[in-house]
């Protein structure tokens, strides 16, 4: 993406000046290629790291061989995670908390964006930028007022809100939720007004328009915001690091550095098996839902 | 089918009023079209007609049930917008059945009445392809065919051929004019194109600064224009307006042009512009057609203008000639063997009897 940014420009610009089309072209790509090469690898090195390691035993980990090299390759990691009750629930919560996370996201910044952007009403405007700032407090400043607030419930109504893996369902759509909100703002504002219109003519009240008009138009913004709603969600860490202690009730990021690592030991075979297994799904969604994607956004939707 | 009234409508928009006070009685299958310049409130006047824009102050009825407190899909009118407005996930047929699902027809009722709409504007075998694959002038088919399967008791047109090019544009007016005739309708037109509001309407409304200018048969704002407005709105080349004197000489009146234009009122007319003779502020009207080349058979009703030309437009039938009277540009028609050339110098006769007096106070024709 960046490398075909950065070439396109001199491409048409050589092009005017030589007039040919295909050598200038020859030259762009050979240049695309060199930086997509260099790119790739910058980006995939710790993944190959993490795998050659995850296919360690511990002994030749911390041995002084080449650490690019396996000599003695075993599945031992993978079938002692695997098999770990722990490693599972872990794997349980995290799916559990993303897949609620994702809906409650989306039930809540849908009609949000639909009211924010075409039912003009007293401060709606200001409600749009205001929730678009929400998102910009980073959660490393809320999360010891969180706390604070958290404490006050419990004292007051004797719920407990520490230590439940429930609690964070209440606490990533804050993350979530402006941000998602403020994408489909965006799309549903791209969708000419005479649509819905045209829908409000033909007899359809905001809800019919909502489900049957603007979803459906603006799936492709929809699958960005699904993608970044269950991503913030499976790799959220500082949440519920401070909230959450009891190995049942930790999501995989923290349990995995939580059980994985005793004292100042690090099991660093398994550590690397558990974050490759845990990096699997959101890259199983990216790649399925990435060709809707695309194809949502080539498909001109928008154009009356 | 349906007949409407506006009664004493205004649409305000914070401070300004877009719409002034509109009166207006549409007659049941009549098409009528709201013309005017942009900004002159007609847009505003059919969204209101449909319920897309509140009503500030006065009333719309229906069959002669007021319905300004009904919202648009309650009001059963179908309405065709500039940009087509189709929904572009879903497939012509589903465009057009859209509507009817909505209300939980039953599926061969739908499929019955696409599959007529379609015959009737020719597109059955675009059913099955996407907004996107159809060119500007099937788009606007479509459009209509969603308006007609609805059978609805109004149709309102929103400048529905200005995104396509001229020639489309002609051949769809055409095909309007034709599906009206066919469906008889109550239809409500907008448009800023007064050719197209002369070419389909029965009646046109012209507009002005939110209020209306004049109502009326095409034929009959083309040859009594009430306004000055509508004089210099309607027809094209538009109608040479000249500011002028009233001379008074004996029982004769005569309009002054400039110091050596001076032309005879025709004798039929002096009764009625008498009570102007010797006053300044008037205007002067006359379109090109009734400015033409002289003819050998000579009519008493003629003015005679010896002018100048400084341009020529020969349109094949016809060539446009100007000239200019006190700086002021001046249009006639000529026929193309009346030998105008550029430079030269032409005598034009002015058919007179087809004059019009304007008050400039006023603003309307005497």
């Amino acid at each position: 993406m960046t490398a075909a940014s950065l070439t396109t420009p001199a491409t048409s610009a050589r092009a005017r000046k030589y007039g040919s089309m295909s050598r200038d072209r020859r030259w762009a790509l050979r240049w695309s290629y060199v930086f997509l090469t260099l790119f790739a690898i910058f980006f995939l090195m710790p993944p190959v790291y993490m795998l050659i390691t995850s296919l360690k035993t511990s002994a030749e980990i911390s041995a002084a061989t080449n650490p690019w090299w396996v000599q003695n390759p075993t599945l031992s990691n993978y079938t002692e995670l695997l098999t770990s009750r722990m490693y599972l629930t872990f794997f349980l919560n995290s799916a559990l908390v993303s897949v609620i996370v994702v809906t409650i996201t989306m039930l809540i910044s849908i009609p949000a964006a639909f009211a924010l952007s075409r039912m003009r009403f007293w401060g709606s405007a200001t409600l749009a930028t205001g929730v678009f700032l929400t998102y910009l407090i980073p959660e490393t400043l809320l999360f010891i007022p969180l706390f604070k607030m958290f404490a006050l419930v419990n004292e007051h109504l004797g719920i407990q809100l520490i230590n439940r893996w429930w609690v964070l369902l209440l606490l990533y759509p804050t993350l979530t939720v402006p941000f998602c909100t403020w994408i489909m703002i965006g799309y549903f504002a791209s969708i000419p007004k005479e649509l819905d219109e045209a829908a409000l003519m033909d007899g359809a009240n905001y809800r019919q328009i909502l489900t049957r008009v603007f979803i459906p138009v603006a799936l492709p913004g929809l699958i960005a915001a699904t993608i970044f709603a269950f991503t913030v969600s499976w790799a959220q860490f500082l949440y519920p690091l401070a909230f959450t202690t009891s190995a049942d009730q930790l999501v995989l990021p923290v349990g995995i550095i939580t059980t994985l690592t005793k004292g100042d030991v690090f099991n660093w075979g398994q550590i690397m098996t558990g974050a490759l297994l845990g990096a699997a799904p959101p890259l199983i969604i990216y790649a399925f839902l990435m060709d809707y994607y695309i194809a949502g956004l080539t498909a001109g939707a928008t154009k009356g | 089918m349906a007949q409407v009234s506006l009664r004493k409508v205004v649409k305000r928009f914070d401070d300004t009023e877009a719409v002034r006070g509109i009166d207006l009685d549409i007659a049941d299958k009549e098409f009528v079209v709201l013309v005017g310049p942009s900004g002159c409130g007609k847009s505003t006047t059919l969204r209101m007609i449909a319920g897309l824009e509140e009503i500030s102050a006065g009333e719309i009825a229906v069959d002669g049930e007021v319905v300004n407190d009904v919202p648009p899909k309650d009001r059963d009118m179908a309405m065709v917008f500039q940009n087509y407005a189709l929904y572009p996930h879903m497939t012509v047929y589903e465009n057009m059945s859209f509507g009817l699902r909505l209300k939980h027809y039953p599926k061969d009722e739908i499929a019955r009445r696409v599959q007529e709409a379609a015959r009737i504007l020719d597109i059955t075998e675009l059913l099955e392809r996407k907004p996107r694959q159809l060119s500007g002038g099937q788009r606007q088919r479509v459009a209509m065919g969603r308006a007609i399967v609805r059978n609805p008791k109004v149709f309102l047109f929103d400048e529905p051929l200005s995104n396509l090019d001229a020639k489309l544009r002609v051949q769809m007016r055409t095909e309007i004019k034709r599906v009206h005739q066919k469906v008889r309708t109550t239809t409500v037109y907008v448009t800023h194109d007064q050719i197209e509001a002369m070419t389909l309407a029965d009646r046109v409304v012209v507009m002005n600064r939110g209020k209306i200018e004049q109502i009326g048969a095409p034929n009959d704002l083309y040859h009594a224009p009430a306004t000055r407005f509508v004089a210099g709105f309607i027809g094209s080349p538009a109608m040479n307006l000249l500011p002028c004197r009233l001379e008074q000489t004996g029982d004769a009146l005569r309009v002054r042009l400039s110091d050596d234009i001076v032309l005879p009122v025709p004798p039929s007319r002096v009764g009625r512009y008498r009570g102007y003779a010797g006053r300044d502020g008037l205007t002067f009207g006359l379109r090109p057609e009734h400015l033409t080349e002289c003819k050998p058979n000579g009519d008493a009703q003629l003015g005679y203008v010896d002018a100048v030309l400084e341009v020529t437009e020969p349109m094949g039938m016809e060539t446009l000639v100007f000239f200019r009277v006190n700086g002021l540009d001046v249009c006639a028609r000529v026929s193309p063997n009346a030998g105008a050339r550029e430079g030269a110098p032409m005598r034009l006769a002015a058919s007179l009897d087809n004059m019009h007096l304007i008050d400039d106070a006023t603003g309307r024709v005497i």
